[in-house]
């Protein structure tokens, strides 16, 4: 987990230094306020992962001698198939298209949209369809 | 050779009686699959769909241009292809193809992880990238025509006043959703890399493939969101009133253009960086050499990510009110990582025993391409000579050669991964024919580019007056552009010609890296087993015990001879 965290500590160091050159010599907000947003958007997971790093055990995946044997049990849990995906994807495409030919789209659009949240969130409380 | 296969990850994740996995068929299937697998089939196709619908309207362009004063196309049609064939190519092509149709595809199975993290997250990203593609090109059937503003959309030329009509609604409601899409493989492939690798698999023992999407993926979450924004503000100025990029009301036109390179440039390596990461998978594997200078690479990688963000105001030099120098001295240092890059291509590749492959060459292809683009993008990065050539062709044919680059390393990634992704391969024969004219093609149509934009042709103009210079580049690189299309009909030829017939076998290449231990295709959750993993390359060790890798720096220098 360490070289995860210091990767994006990292990138997030990098961009703070472009950040404050820009800042005091470009005299110009938008990008300033954009390169530091970069660099909150790599120091909040890269920090956490590195203040989780210092209180786990190396995981299989950071021991350079593990075995197979070590990574042995349930990963996680894959959904099988699942429609709600599609869904939501229509759902929102009809949201877009209101933008564009007229309010009432919104209709089936956040009707797709919620329920499919519902069904999605209902399905993965089951764990999924396997 | 008991303690090499250690017990099976697959079987333990997803129990046996499941591998048959009797889910639906045909179209069921397609709308409710969540295998990263069958999705990033479906990226691929749709993909190459867009590909060719890009590559029609590159066609009719270059027609239209092939004689001064033609009249082809209207000037209103022609933008509307000139801003297509961009908008499709960039935000529909090669994005999407590079981390929704390989990246998913691969990154998975080379880290041996049985899915991407979040598979139904992965299946919403293609429905969205779908419909998006769906929304952007049906402003052809829309009163008015397509979005015609240009593929980067400047304020004011994109307000309700100057582009009225659905079809500009449409590209920005349609680069929503793809924009959404792309942020949410973004997502997925981080959370796969950092939480779903293998035992034993480090982070710096991956592929160097994963480690570049890896990058790509951080410059997603970092890049999109503006573009997302920028698009929500346009579209309020276009309908809610409004005044952001409008001065009478007090808006700043050119904050559009900080919004929109703030992504647009790191989109260049967005699309570069899966790229180059395919070709620094071919390279090693069809030279019989490990990669030289992996963690040199990975150094690189990161450099240009982390540089990307700093780069942006390059496209407004002659906007007049950018910082020169900064932007100047950022995008110049970018020249350093790629340099590294291009050294340990061609370290890789010395005293190699090289296999002059499809895959190789089309590789090889994309050093060259590739390297005309990067050094006419340091012209551009120094603003005298910026301001020479801005808006000229030679921009054109730089992005172009870079582009076209990018296409060679994609058709290496098809040719080299294909056989994993499908179990079968394609015709050699015809790949060499398909290779050559996309590689004679894109020098022919790049090249007399450069001459054009240096004698003043400016670009995005439907005619230009009888001049003899310009007619000859013109029609040259019209040829050029033809040959492209030829070779993209070879490959459809060839698609269709090798269906199923060449078998691949599990590991056609001799490769280095997991994804060749599997089945072609994999199975359901992509391993029954997994080897021993002490290199970034288990597969050669596993399959040459004799010249088996130890840690970085100490692998036989010719493991072949």
């Amino acid at each position: 987990m360490k070289v995860e965290a210091w990767i994006l500590l990292s990138l997030g160091s990098f961009f703070g230094l472009t950040a404050a050159v820009y800042w005091f010599w470009g005299h110009e907000n938008a990008g300033g306020v954009m390169i530091f947003a970069a660099m909150l958007l790599c120091f909040v997971p890269g920090s956490y992962y590195y203040w989780w790093s210092r209180r786990m055990r190396a995981r299989p995946e950071d021991d350079p001698n593990a075995t197979q044997a070590q990574g042995a049990g349930v990963v996680g849990a894959f959904p099988g198939t699942s429609i709600w995906p599609f869904t939501l994807g229509m759902g929102a495409f009809f949201v877009v298209l209101a933008l564009v030919f007229g309010i009432w789209f919104l209709v089936p659009g956040l009707g797709l949209v919620v329920w499919a949240l519902f069904g999605g969130t209902a399905e993965g409380r089951r764990g999924g369809t396997q | 050779m008991t303690d090499v296969l250690d017990p099976p990850v697959a079987a333990e994740v997803h129990d046996p009686a499941h591998e048959e996995h009797h889910g639906p068929t045909g179209f069921l299937k397609w709308i409710t699959t969540t295998d990263h697998k069958v999705i990033g089939m479906s990226y691929t196709v749709t993909a190459v769909i867009m590909m060719v619908i890009g590559g029609a309207f590159a066609e009719i362009i270059r027609v239209q241009l092939s004689a001064p004063n033609n009249s082809l196309v209207s000037f209103a049609q022609y933008n509307e292809l000139f801003t297509m064939h961009g908008s499709v190519m960039i935000y529909l092509f090669a994005g999407p193809f590079a981390f929704g149709a390989l990246a998913n595809i691969i990154v998975p199975i080379q880290i041996g992880a049985p899915d991407m993290a979040f598979p139904r997250l992965n299946a919403l990203s293609y429905w969205l990238y779908l419909t998006g593609s769906i929304t952007v090109l049906s402003g052809f059937f829309v009163a008015g025509g397509a979005a015609s503003f240009g593929w980067v959309a400047y304020a004011p030329l994109s307000n309700s006043i100057n582009t009225p009509g659905a079809g500009a609604d449409l590209w920005i409601g349609g680069l929503l959703l793809t924009g959404f899409s792309a942020i949410f493989t973004g997502v997925n492939l981080c959370a796969t890399i950092f939480y779903l690798r293998a035992p034993g698999m480090t982070m710096f023992r991956m592929p160097i493939f994963t480690w570049n999407m890896l990058v790509t993926a951080i410059l997603i979450l970092l890049a999109f969101p503006v573009l997302t924004a920028g698009l929500i503000m346009l579209y309020c100025d276009r309908h809610f009133g409004t005044h952001i990029f409008s001065v009478p009301g007090g808006g700043v036109p050119v904050l559009w253009q900080h919004i929109f390179w703030f992504w647009g440039h790191p989109e260049v390596y967005i699309l570069a960086l899966p790229f180059f990461g395919m070709v620094t998978e071919i390279i090693p594997v069809f030279s019989r050499k490990p990669v030289f200078g992996y963690k040199g690479m990975v150094f690189a990688t990161m450099t240009i990510g982390a540089l990307s963000l700093g780069v942006w105001a390059h496209h407004m030099f002659t906007t007049g009110v950018v910082l020169l120098p900064f932007f100047s001295i950022m995008s110049l240092l970018i020249a350093v990582p790629t340099g590294i890059k291009m050294f340990n291509w061609i370290g890789t590749m010395w005293r190699g025993e090289i296999w002059f492959s499809t895959a190789m060459l089309m590789a090889i292809g994309f050093l060259f391409t590739f390297l005309v683009g990067g050094i006419t993008g340091i012209y551009l990065a120094s603003p005298p000579l910026d301001f020479f050539t801005h808006d000229t062709y030679f921009v054109v044919a730089h992005f172009h050669s870079i582009v076209m680059a990018l296409v060679l390393g994609a058709m290496g990634g098809l040719y080299y991964w294909g056989p994993k992704m499908t179990g079968y391969l394609l015709n050699e024969t015809i790949g060499k024919v398909q290779f050559w004219f996309l590689f004679i093609g894109t020098q022919v149509f790049t090249l007399p580019g450069y001459l054009l934009g240096l004698r003043g042709m400016p670009r995005r103009v439907p005619v230009y007056p009888l001049h003899p210079s310009w007619q000859f580049l013109n029609q040259l690189s019209t040829v050029g552009a033809i040959m492209i299309g030829i070779s993209t009909v070879a490959f459809m030829v060839n698609i269709v010609y090798s269906w199923k017939k060449y078998p691949a076998g599990d590991n056609p290449w001799d490769g280095h890296t997991l994804e060749w231990f599997t089945t072609s295709p994999p199975p359901h959750h992509n391993f029954y087993r997994l080897p021993r993993i002490r290199s970034e390359r288990p597969t050669w060790d596993y399959n040459h015990p004799d010249h088996a890798a130890a840690e970085h720096g100490h692998h036989d220098k010719n493991p072949v001879a």
